[in-house]
């Protein structure tokens, strides 16, 4: 499998070993900024090496990685949020639970209902789940001594084959086997496209999950890469107006990660609409 | 010319391309939606989040090239 935590390791010893290589030769900035932001089985805090248990099952690694930390502490997060705010069930909620429940809304109208219809209900939980998982993961990697979850590959990968599953699945469904295959070719055209239009629809299938996966990937491991390039510029230079640069980069990394989970979601929904529904 | 240079360099060249890919095409949307917005100006709240979904997919493709040019960069 392309995406094992074994083989991700491996590249990135390669990856690693090739930035140290050349760092040596510019000083070292480009191994540190590789260190921020790549897995590792160590989680440094507070000045402190806590080193993460190594599992290894039937030959694939599942150990617990600073990553898959992250996405721990993110989900009980959303957990505890959600249950402390809504903890007295009142019909028009305050403070806390009215901002969640002005989001809440704003998916289930905005996004499910706006491209599933009413038929979109049962959707409904999966794309809150999805929304406020991304949320919360592209967040915590703004706080410091935290890193990004969703800035790992194998992550994304997963969240995109979940939605790639789901679009499936829902074609399904909706349609029955034979039915779903017969959406491959839309009625009414010549005979000679249709050896093009098969491997095209085939291709499309898979390339949507891929550039979602890809596209929060390299969204959230970008910004970091500029933001941790902009702070050691402030070695070089050490001048005052340096530390605006990261700020400002930070901000538009807030935006941006508000509007890559929103894009997740919206375009699954999308992706869905287009199955169960057609052109 | 070493492979190594030349790494370094298609990375740079890569990189530069794309920037200025995902500004044209950027620039050319945030232009359209100027030109909507002085025509109905009642309807900028639906042409803003239009805009803002269209620049997050343009740059979406450019970073599929910027990640391409990052593992250029570290080889």
């Amino acid at each position: 499998m392309l995406f094992d935590n074994d083989n991700f390791n491996k590249i990135s010893e390669v990856v690693k070993d090739a930035v140290v290589v050349e760092g040596s030769h510019s000083g070292g900035k480009g191994d540190e900024i590789m260190r921020h932001i790549m897995d590792s089985n160590v989680y440094e805090i507070f000045g402190k090496e806590i080193h993460l248990p190594h599992i290894e099952l039937f030959g694939y690694d599942i150990s617990i990685t600073k990553h898959v930390l992250m996405m721990w502490i993110a989900g009980i997060i959303l957990i505890f949020l959600f249950r402390v705010s809504f903890r007295k069930g009142e019909l028009v909620p305050k403070g806390i639970a009215n901002l969640l429940e002005a989001i809440i809304l704003f998916v289930r109208d905005e996004i499910v209902y706006a491209n599933l219809g009413r038929e979109g209900k049962g959707y409904v939980s999966y794309f809150l789940t999805l929304f406020f998982f991304i949320l919360t993961c592209n967040l915590m990697g703004l706080v410091p001594y935290a890193s990004t979850a969703t800035g790992n590959i194998s992550v994304t990968a997963a969240l995109a084959l979940i939605s790639f599953i789901m679009i499936q699945a829902s074609g399904v469904k909706k349609k029955g086997l034979k039915g779903y295959f017969k959406e491959f070719v839309p009625s009414g055209i010549p005979f000679w496209l249709i050896p093009i239009m098969i491997p095209v629809e085939i291709i499309s299938m898979f390339t949507k999950p891929f550039a979602l996966s890809v596209r929060l990937f390299a969204n959230m491991t970008g910004g970091h890469v500029v933001l941790l390039a902009l702070f050691s510029l402030l070695s070089s230079f050490m001048l005052a107006p340096v530390i605006f640069f990261p700020l400002a980069i930070s901000l538009l990394e807030l935006l941006i990660a508000f509007i890559q989970a929103y894009i997740f979601t919206f375009l699954t929904a999308i992706f869905i609409s287009l199955t169960l529904h057609g052109e | 010319m070493t492979d190594i240079s030349l790494a370094y360099l298609a990375a740079g060249i890569g990189a530069a391309f794309t920037t200025f890919g995902a500004g044209l095409g950027i620039g050319k949307i945030a232009g359209q939606a100027m030109d909507g917005i002085a025509r109905q100006p009642e309807a900028s709240g639906e042409i803003r989040v239009s805009m803002i979904i269209a620049c997050a997919l343009i740059e979406g493709i450019a970073l599929f090239a910027e990640v391409i040019c990052f593992l250029l960069g570290t080889k």
